[in-house]
């Protein structure tokens, strides 16, 4: 069955027509094309498609599109403004906060997510966090850093 | 050294496009019209089957449905495995058969026996379901030790005893001397477990058809495209090369796992060709963990033989290496030349000897992964001489240390092939000691006690060869493909460079680190260097990256091709300093090579000798026109 589903997207009022067992995360990548939320594992293990449903992170790959009806859906294409990199996104390419780039916007999304219930993460409280976040490339050390700073750089920039 | 040079600490270049959500994966690629490839697997690890695709072939949306039936009608070939192992009786490895489908025996849980194409990806998944496999299961055997037990079931007809082969390395008279002479012998029976090796992006291809010039383009989450193109060519038989197009676009992780080639890739591109439509696959994780090649899996007993001073006299090694069900393209030499060739380890012990047999059981294929070979001679080293310290009651570091091979002893002949050129391990140690603190252990261990808690400390020292080069030395171990590496560095007219590279990088940076090699040399800011890799179409043809090998090999190609740029910048030089060319000018008289305009001319000059001296004249005449120019070249 099709069913209309409209959205917020990244500020923009989007709606499509999607088979009702659609995904949320087929809907942003196959259909509306945006390809910077990743499916890494199709489980809820990875984090690769986390996105803000109404500010809060959620893997899009274990939520239906049309749950997200009426919703406001930021992914990680709607982060940066005018070119230019979000503090949180800075600081992960000053702290080498990623390699291959794979589970980054997912890391960058979880990581905002956090910050906006707790401003100022200890080192513990970010490891606990990203529980639900993988990555093969960085051993976590840089991406926890970049975490801090960018937690830093939001609070003393007013973000 | 330049601001962005070898050693500065600069920000990487690709990484906006990662932060922004514009990397480019394969899974990002669609084409117009394509279909969705849907792979069917086995459930079990050995098995006979009878296929029937009648009723998934009227699905909606199917396009097609393949077995094995259709491959060997094909007339394409099976996977091949790239490197020839010798073993004790002379004899090459056995190769047993590895279709790209099954045809009628499965022998590994995820092996192939089909795959359905439709217009979506949910037509192909429920097509899937409707066919009918009938399986009549066999014994199987996916344990390494039992694989080689008398009456073990067997994995191919082809494979006595499901030996690939029985190899040895080092001298055995002399290490059954030295262990016959022995204080003291340890012993320790090791298990290296599988590992998967899990990159976060699953393997994807997407094959393309253009009837008017009879080319394939396989879009492929490869570390190396043209090991791809050449084998899928040469090998399987799809295309002959000038063909067929690989091209890697960003790669989420490899880790070793996307070096290999695998049958979907094939299957992918021929279903391309053969409906004449674009056909995508991505894996899903469970596919992912059944059918990516697997790392290690060794059962090794060891044996250390030492004089009353804990002087290592002789090392004994028997391993058994799983190799899977079928060979991976380069299984074979990861539990020998990468393997054995590093049980020196830091130590000067007399006398080495290693037998390996590799052996097939009904599992995963299991190939290089992460290190490959190197981290499981060293787990067999240091465990042994770990172990061999408590058994002496020596203290471990001490035990290390009188064993070391002296600073002053290299280049150092090793007892398994390799010639090290240079160490100084007593210092590395040394140094570790200093870092750790480790006089300060033993209060904290007490302070740990004190709290109710346990501490403890370990040691273990590790030598690894990287590079896997030069193409002589692996040709004569049996490599089927020379390793070296190609690059171009080429200048375009307006002063900014592009480095062509075979090496491919799966996050380690390339795009960086290559473009600093470059700033380093020639003077350009890394923003004015692009490097390009990932493509058959538009790079040399080249090896790829594995091993350690990118900056060692690749770079050293990048460093030769500026070489010859260097070499030919000086010839310019020299040609436009002679007296009759041009005596005055103040921008071409500084020695090559020097300053930013003076090269530029000169590259401006080999692409056109006619706009050189146009550009000399209004660097001559006007600064008003020259200065922008200037800060675009900068």
């Amino acid at each position: 069955m099709s069913v209309n589903v409209s959205m917020t997207l990244n500020g923009d009022a989007v709606s499509a027509e999607v088979e009702d067992r659609t995904l949320l995360v087929s809907l942003l990548r196959d259909q509306l094309r945006l390809t910077g939320t990743h499916v890494g594992c199709d489980t809820s293990q990875c984090g690769a498609c986390l996105v803000h449903v109404n500010g809060r992170a959620v893997k899009s790959c274990t939520m239906l599109a049309v749950q997200a009806d009426g919703a406001e859906v930021k992914t990680i294409e709607g982060v940066a403004s005018n070119g230019e990199l979000h503090p949180m996104q800075a600081a992960f390419k000053e702290h080498h906060g990623l390699q291959c780039g794979f589970c980054t916007p997912g890391m960058i999304m979880s990581a905002l997510d956090l910050v906006s219930i707790n401003p100022d993460p200890s080192e513990g409280e970010v490891r606990g966090w990203l529980e639900g976040n993988l990555c093969r490339c960085t051993g976590y050390q840089n991406i926890v850093k970049s975490i801090q700073a960018g937690a830093r750089a939001m609070r003393e920039g007013g973000k | 050294m330049t601001d962005t040079g070898i050693g500065a600490s600069v920000r990487r270049k690709e990484d906006y496009r990662f932060l922004t959500g514009n990397g480019r994966y394969l899974d990002d690629m669609n084409r117009a019209g394509q279909a969705h490839a849907y792979f069917i697997r086995s459930p079990h690890a050995h098995a006979t089957f009878s296929i029937d695709t009648a009723a998934a072939a009227k699905m909606p949306g199917v396009v097609a449905v393949y077995t094995g039936a259709d491959i060997a009608e094909s007339g394409m070939g099976g996977l091949i495995c790239g490197w020839t192992i010798t073993g004790k009786n002379g004899e090459p490895h056995k190769a047993p058969a590895h279709p790209l489908l099954a045809l009628d025996t499965v022998r590994h849980v995820g092996d192939t026996v089909g795959v359905v194409i439709a217009d979506t990806y949910h037509q192909a998944k429920n097509a899937a379901e409707q066919i009918a496999v009938t399986y009549k299961e066999l014994p199987a055997v996916t344990s390494v030790v039992e694989a080689v037990e008398e009456n073990a079931p067997q994995v191919h007809g082809d494979a006595p005893g499901n030996i690939c082969y029985d190899w040895e390395i080092g001298d055995k008279a002399a290490t059954d001397a030295a262990f016959e002479g022995a204080h003291h012998v340890t012993k320790v029976d090791l298990v290296n477990n599988r590992v998967v090796p899990s990159a976060m992006e699953p393997r994807a291809a997407l094959g393309e058809y253009d009837m008017g010039s009879d080319e394939i383009t396989l879009y492929t989450t490869s570390q190396n495209p043209h090991v791809a193109r050449l084998v899928i060519s040469a090998f399987i038989q799809l295309a002959p090369e000038h063909k067929l197009r690989v091209v890697a676009p960003d790669i989420g992780g490899g880790f070793g796992s996307k070096i290999f080639i695998y049958l979907e890739e094939c299957v992918t591109a021929w279903a391309a060709r053969k409906l004449n439509r674009p056909v995508k696959w991505t894996a899903e994780r469970s596919e992912s963990f059944m059918t990516d090649c697997h790392g290690r899996d060794h059962v090794s007993h060891v044996e250390l033989a030492m004089d009353k001073d804990g002087k290592f006299l002789g090392l004994r090694v028997s391993t058994l290496a799983n190799m899977g069900a079928y060979l991976s393209t380069f299984a074979t030499c990861v539990p020998t030349y990468l393997y054995a060739t590093l049980l020196q380890g830091q130590y000067t012990t007399g006398a080495i000897y290693c037998e390996v047999k590799a052996v097939f059981t009904h599992s995963t294929p299991v190939d290089a992964v992460r290190g490959a070979g190197r981290p499981e001679a060293t787990y067999v080293v240091e465990r042994v001489v770990e172990e061999a310290a408590r058994e002496m009651s020596i203290d471990p570091v001490q035990l290390r240390q009188r064993n070391f091979i002296a600073a002053a002893d290299f280049p150092y002949q090793t007892q398994v092939a390799l010639l090290y050129d240079s160490g100084n391990y007593a210092a590395s140690m040394e140094q570790a000691l200093d870092v750790a603190d480790h006089q300060g252990f033993a209060k904290r261990r007490e302070a740990s006690a004190a709290a109710g808690k346990l501490r403890g400390i370990g040691f273990s020292s590790y030598i690894e060869a990287c590079g896997i080069a030069p193409s002589a030395v692996v040709g004569s171990l049996g490599a089927g493909v020379g390793l070296y590496e190609s690059a171009q560095v080429r200048f375009n007219p307006t002063g900014n460079v592009v480095v062509y590279t075979g090496s491919h990088a799966q996050g380690q940076g390339h795009e960086t680190t290559f473009a600093q090699l470059v700033s380093d040399r020639l003077g350009v800011a890394i923003e004015n260097v692009d490097v390009v890799h990932g493509d058959t179409a538009k790079i040399p043809f080249a090896m790829g990256t594995y091993g350690s090998r990118s900056l060692s090999v690749g770079g050293s190609a990048i460093s030769k091709a500026m070489d010859k740029i260097i070499a030919k910048g000086k010839k310019s030089s020299t040609m436009e300093t002679s007296p009759s060319r041009a005596p005055t000018s103040k921008w071409i008289l500084p020695p090559w090579p020097s300053r930013l305009m003076c090269r530029t001319i000169i590259r401006v000059r080999s692409w056109s000798p006619a706009s050189t001296r146009a550009l000399f004249m209004i660097r001559q005449t006007s600064h008003s026109r020259s200065e922008p120019m200037c800060a675009r070249w900068k």
